[in-house]
């Protein structure tokens, strides 16, 4: 059966040339960064190259980068640590589309005591700068936000936030793990002061991540254990990885101008023909900027985990907003604060491609995609309730 | 990914008897579009008062669609009378299993029967009595107490599991954890030994562990104090019991049989099991 994965905004392919690049660290290359011999020199020289690379990427110093194990845990660490560094500072700035590894940390320090404004966004997800702007307060410690959504891909104005956050001299955080090979990143321009990455969106492995903490940025360790990470980040590296996540970075900013060319017509395309063939279907954040390999998209009376399981018997890998995806009973906490109807959350999917998607696939998911919602309108109450207007 | 199984995944790509009849005898609704599911179930009935038709048509996930295809094969050609036994748990056995947190699914598919068959009568559906416990799904105490009776719940996450109640703002768990607390005191806690997986007996089999269930764990007991037990009638789901030698003068006998010889029946056969004193 054709497999064709369109669900890389939750994992990714490992490119091979990154996997090339990290077998010798198994088995050659093994030694522990820190040690005193030349096994650990040589291991050392692939981190500090790695180092280098995560760098360029962002167009920061080496010295910036922090890695880590994941991008929930640089997320963590921007919270935590810069919490801890302003011990009389208690408020925080959020949004209410942040992915779980931001939101679920400040609603846990919210009930610790901590003040926690959640920003709201409109229908199209995006934010009003004016609320953010009346929300920062004398004693708010930390301001984080995401560069791009995860679910809707919709970009956020970060040089315009950073303008009103620094303004105010406040520490601010960037979770940029959807941004990252997407859309250019360049930290120096945007002087943000913290900003997460994540290895395995950008077709490096999963369990390694990056912060990027400004030069001169007082943050507090959140894993504290031995030197490495010039005591920002205890444990021993998990360089294999590490290694991979930097030749990763050099292959997202060599592919960039594929992902907004190639990629993006492919999406577009994707987006086109559905809305054609599927009435009563709209993209979520169609009038905000977006980055150019997500689509997200709500089909009337129909449920998402449905759908997905019919495009997973077809081969087609896709994700859903639905509640009964996740195990969890409340669907998509990013489609509801753009007030989308209960009803068309439940039936949202998303759709993001890689470099790895043809245009052959695309002609098949517009192929495999409108008989299935038609199927399940078939079978859904609301869809009779509601006679579906034939587009022409 | 759910690991759903085989008769799932072709009850949900296959879906039997999807549809609507022009005029039905009996409709049944329940759930909705902001919960993220719902069934509509309804039947026609032939002159032998038996289910000669029966359709159905559901928004939701794959196990539901799956719960109310199975329900609307179960029902067909059977008396109300016979269909009104159904529970949730026959659903999910009928499916081969559903995974736990898709439990609800099951449940929705027998409320939607019971709505059905209380819309033929002209009743009101026991499930809508009750107080709201939980705002964001709409369930009430009711529905709750009988998910946790029917299926041996004994925690929060399984009422969500089987309900939905819990699920959202997470506000009624306390009042939850209360229901399931009143309902094990009230039943004295027997019917949570029961493995809820045992599969379905024929009539002959209930009977003969009924039997071996007295012989070995209940009989012996009740020996070692110089009484006795004897089994006199099986009629579904009751059992009918004789109490003999010293237990005949107890004054704990009433005690005994429901506390002891039903708890035990309850755990080895059915927690449906219901035990009661021969008259003689």
């Amino acid at each position: 059966m054709r497999r064709v994965y369109a669900d890389n905004n939750a994992t990714t392919r490992v490119d091979d040339r990154v996997i090339e690049e990290m077998l010798p660290l198994f088995n050659r290359i093994y030694g522990n960064p820190s040690s005193m011999h030349t096994f650990g020199a040589e291991a050392e020289k692939k981190m500090r190259q790695a180092r280098e690379r995560v760098a360029e990427f962002i167009k920061a110093d080496p010295s910036e980068i922090v890695f880590t194990g994941c991008g929930t845990e640089s997320d963590n660490t921007a919270l935590f640590g810069t919490l801890e560094a302003y011990p009389d500072k208690k408020h925080i700035i959020t949004t209410k589309v942040e992915h779980p590894a931001v939101l679920n940390p400040c609603q846990l320090l919210a009930k610790k005591g901590y003040s926690v404004t959640f920003l709201s966004v409109d229908s199209e997800g995006m934010l009003d700068l004016d609320e953010l702007r009346d929300s920062i307060r004398d004693d708010t410690a930390i301001v984080s936000v995401m560069y791009a959504n995860n679910e809707t891909g919709v970009i956020f104005p970060v040089e315009e936030i950073v303008e009103i956050v620094k303004e105010r001299g406040v520490v601010l955080h960037v979770d940029a793990v959807q941004a990252a090979g997407k859309t250019p990143l360049d930290v120096r321009k945007l002087n943000v002061d913290l900003l997460s990455l994540s290895g395995h969106k950008i077709h490096a492995p999963k369990g390694v991540g990056a912060l990027y903490i400004r030069r001169g940025t007082k943050l507090r360790p959140v894993l504290v254990g031995g030197h490495q990470e010039k005591g920002r980040r205890g444990g021993t590296e998990n360089l294999p990885s590490i290694v991979g996540f930097g030749k990763a970075c050099e292959l997202a900013a060599e592919h960039l101008p594929e992902m907004n060319s190639r990629v993006r017509a492919m999406r577009d395309r994707l987006q086109e023909g559905l809305l054609r063939a599927i009435p009563d279907a709209y993209v979520n954040g169609e009038e905000s900027p977006r980055v150019p390999n997500t689509l997200s998209i709500r089909f009337e009376y129909v449920e998402g985990e449905s759908i997905l399981l019919l495009l997973d018997r077809e081969g087609i890998a896709a994700s859903s907003g639905s509640a009964c995806t996740s195990g969890s009973l409340e669907p998509s906490h990013v489609l509801r604060a753009m007030g989308i109807p209960y009803t068309s959350v439940h039936g949202s999917i998303r759709l993001s491609l890689s470099r790895f998607n043809t245009d052959e696939e695309i002609d098949y998911i517009l192929e495999k995609f409108p008989p299935i919602i038609s199927k399940l309108r078939e079978i859904s109450p609301f869809a009779q309730a509601a006679p579906i207007p034939k587009k022409a | 990914m759910w690991d759903y199984s085989e008769k799932v995944k072709d009850h949900f790509y296959n879906p039997r008897n999807v549809g609507v009849i022009e005029d039905p005898d009996g409709v049944g609704e329940v759930g909705s579009l902001a919960c993220g599911d719902m069934l509509k179930l309804m039947f026609k009935l032939d002159d032998e008062g038996k289910i000669a038709d029966v359709k159905f048509q559901t928004f939701g996930c794959g196990s539901a669609i799956a719960s109310a295809s199975a329900l609307t094969e179960m029902i067909k050609g059977k008396t109300l009378e016979e269909v009104s036994r159904i529970t949730n748990r026959d659903i999910a056995e009928y499916l081969g299993g559903l995974p736990e947190q898709k439990m609800h699914c099951s449940v929705m598919g027998r409320e939607a029967l019971e709505a059905a068959i209380a819309n033929y009568r002209g009743e009101k559906v026991a499930a809508e009595e009750g107080e709201i416990v939980c705002e964001c799904f709409g369930v009430t105490d009711k529905a709750i107490e009988r998910a946790i009776k029917e299926n041996g719940l004994t925690t929060v996450e399984q009422v969500t599991y089987y309900t939905k109640a819990g699920g959202g703002c997470g506000k009624c768990h306390d009042k939850i954890q209360g229901i399931i607390d009143r309902v094990i005191k009230d039943t004295g806690g027997g019917i949570w030994r029961v493995q809820p997986e045992r599969k379905k007996m024929t009539n002959i089999q209930k009977m003969k562990l009924i039997e071996e269930t007295i012989e070995n764990e209940i009989a012996p007991a009740l020996r070692k104090e110089g009484g006795d037990i004897e089994l006199i009638d099986v009629v579904e789901d009751k059992v009918i019991v004789a109490l003999r030698g010293k237990c005949t003068q107890c004054l704990l006998s009433g005690w005994t049989v429901q506390n002891f010889v039903q708890a035990k029946l309850r755990e080895f056969v059915s927690a449906e099991i219901v035990v009661e004193e021969a008259k003689e």
